[in-house]
């Protein structure tokens, strides 16, 4: 193990705030990129389904 | 065998295959990412140079390496298509695009933090990063084209020839860069590690570079899906069996 | 326009022909509209000026930026120009005409951006040794920069027109032409300007030339037939 305490990790010698952003903002990335992924699969189905409902009791 | 193979590029046979393939791909970059992570901040010692700030390259290279291998992906999947006149290779090759751009603006943002810290400049002209940010702008190119274009089968084409010119240029913007930075030696210097990496240090990167390539797959993947779905509205079997099992799942 | 695209038909046969017809019949159009042409050429002159304003008159800066200014500059005036590359013949039809016809594509291409290379390029070489002046670049730098603009220009005609082959008819084709094609001018912006940086510090320029050579031959090989795929994907 490198690190002392748990205080000894966040700080990381200091460069704290350019690891923690580093990988702090990756992480963000990545969560929006599947977020919004998920998101237009739904809106997708939805507006098919709507479609697929409409026609069928049009008919 | 050959007619076997051509029931690939259907999107209706692909459709349930990614769906299956999408999640092992995730699970296996979770894995990977967890194992990666813990080599690179429990394992690999401290850097005698750079302190802490080193680890950052655990994201920083992996993400620069898919960008590259993404950005190859595309362009051999447009070439399929523009070849083959498979409509399935285009949205693949249209699934990779965002994901290759994500990694892209990682590696460029992590890149940043890094150089922060180590050369005390929030930007430096260095060769790679500046070929990252013209990939960038490659993939941003590559999108906003094919957005651009209403008829969807001229949008692909069209971002396909793009995608194929500007795989052949990126070598030479490449070298022409790296010329370009080494010219101007004083005033730029390179984030390429020194050989002598610790054997901890490399191997934490390979498992992330892994990671990341695997993740890159599910996301394309999980995207490619998605476009089939847009692509193929009309379609029966979206009609009659994807859309009702949703609605239905939901219910 | 068919007339003169006739008559140049009828005196000349062959490949050869066919080429000068096409070269023609762009330059005589071109001289028709003159303001179109005249305007990247004006673009040139007042962005280049423009930047002793912004950086101030300091002699040593401005002979330090003087390359890049005047490379990016060229620049920015052949993306200006692309759009008479191919926008009007694409909305009056003669670009279906000469997609349907049996001569090849790619020669009719090449014809076409020779045509805009003379009509927008050579005017930008020819007064970019007086605009270096402007910025107090010495004699042998200066042709050091005529003669990569020389070789740099056609580059970007060639690049440009794929580019523009790509957006035919797209809505804001303008902006999105540059995000396509500015990518791949780098190379020849950072051989171009070195170059001339090269020569002020006295360093050998063969190397930037020869590269400058190299990217216009692969642009005279490569583009023309991209471009020419680039409209068939448009025109179907």
């Amino acid at each position: 193990m490198n690190w002392g305490s748990a205080a000894e990790f966040f700080a990381m010698g200091g460069y704290g705030l350019f690891v923690w952003g580093s990988y702090a903002v990756s992480a963000a990335v990545i969560v929006a990129e599947l977020a919004l992924l998920v998101r237009r699969r739904r809106t997708c189905l939805r507006r098919i389904s709507r479609r697929v409902t409409s026609e069928k009791s049009a008919s | 065998m050959a007619l076997n193979l051509w029931r690939f590029a259907s999107p209706q046979v692909i459709y349930p295959i990614a769906g299956r393939m999408a999640p092992m791909f995730m699970a296996a970059a979770l894995v990977l990412g967890l194992v990666g992570l813990y080599i690179g901040f429990f394992v690999a010692p401290t850097d005698f140079q750079q302190g802490e700030s080193y680890r950052i390259i655990f994201i920083h290279v992996p993400a620069a390496w898919m960008s590259m291998v993404i950005y190859l992906a595309m362009a051999f999947w447009c070439a399929v298509g523009m070849i083959m006149n498979t409509r399935l290779s285009f949205m693949m090759a249209l699934a990779l695009a965002p994901t290759g751009a994500l990694m892209t603006f990682i590696a460029l943002w992590t890149g940043a933090l890094w150089g922060k810290p180590t050369w005390g400049a929030w930007w430096v002209w260095d060769a790679r990063l500046t070929s990252e940010l013209i990939l960038l702008f490659l993939y941003i190119g590559f999108m906003s084209l094919h957005a651009a274009i209403d008829d969807v089968r001229r949008a692909d084409r069209a971002a396909g020839l793009l995608a194929l010119v500007g795989v052949v240029n990126v070598p030479i913007i490449y070298f022409s860069v790296q010329w370009w930075n080494t010219l101007h030696q004083g005033a730029s210097v390179s984030l390429t590690r020194a050989p002598s990496m610790a054997t901890t240090m490399l191997t934490g990167m390979l498992i992330m570079a892994l990671a990341a390539w695997m993740y890159s797959i599910a996301a394309s993947l999980m995207r490619l899906r998605v476009i089939i779905l847009e692509r193929e509205a009309d379609a029966d079997w979206v009609r009659e069996q994807i859309a009702p099992a949703w609605r239905g799942a939901r219910t | 326009m068919e007339a003169v695209l006739d008559t140049a038909r009828e005196n000349r046969t062959g490949l050869a022909g066919v080429f000068v017809s096409v070269v023609q019949r762009d330059l005589l159009l071109a001289v028709r509209r003159r303001a179109d042409v005249l305007t990247s050429f004006f673009f040139f002159i007042i962005v280049v000026s423009l930047f002793p304003l912004g950086v101030g008159p300091e002699p040593n800066t401005l002979r330090e930026i003087a390359p890049g200014v005047v490379w990016v500059a060229a620049l920015l005036a052949s993306m200006l120009a692309l759009h008479r590359l191919l926008a009007g013949d694409y909305a009056d039809g003669t670009l279906e005409q000469l997609v349907l016809s049996a001569q090849p594509l790619t020669l009719l291409v090449l014809g076409k951006i020779l045509a805009h290379w003379l009509v927008t390029g050579i005017p930008l070489v020819l007064i970019a040794p007086l605009l270096g002046l402007q910025f107090g670049l010495p004699g042998d730098a200066l042709a050091v920069m005529t003669l990569g603009l020389l070789l740099g220009t056609p580059v970007l005609s060639m690049l440009g027109a794929i580019g523009a082959a790509l957006t035919l008819g797209v809505r804001g084709a303008g902006g999105l032409v540059a995000l396509l094609v500015l990518p791949l001018y780098i190379p020849v912006l950072i051989f171009g300007a070195g170059a001339v940086s090269a020569a002020m510090s006295g360093q050998s320029v063969e190397g930037h030339m020869s590269l400058l050579a190299a990217f216009l031959l692969f642009s005279v090989v490569v583009a023309p037939w991209a471009t020419a795929a680039a409209i068939r994907i448009a025109m179907e």
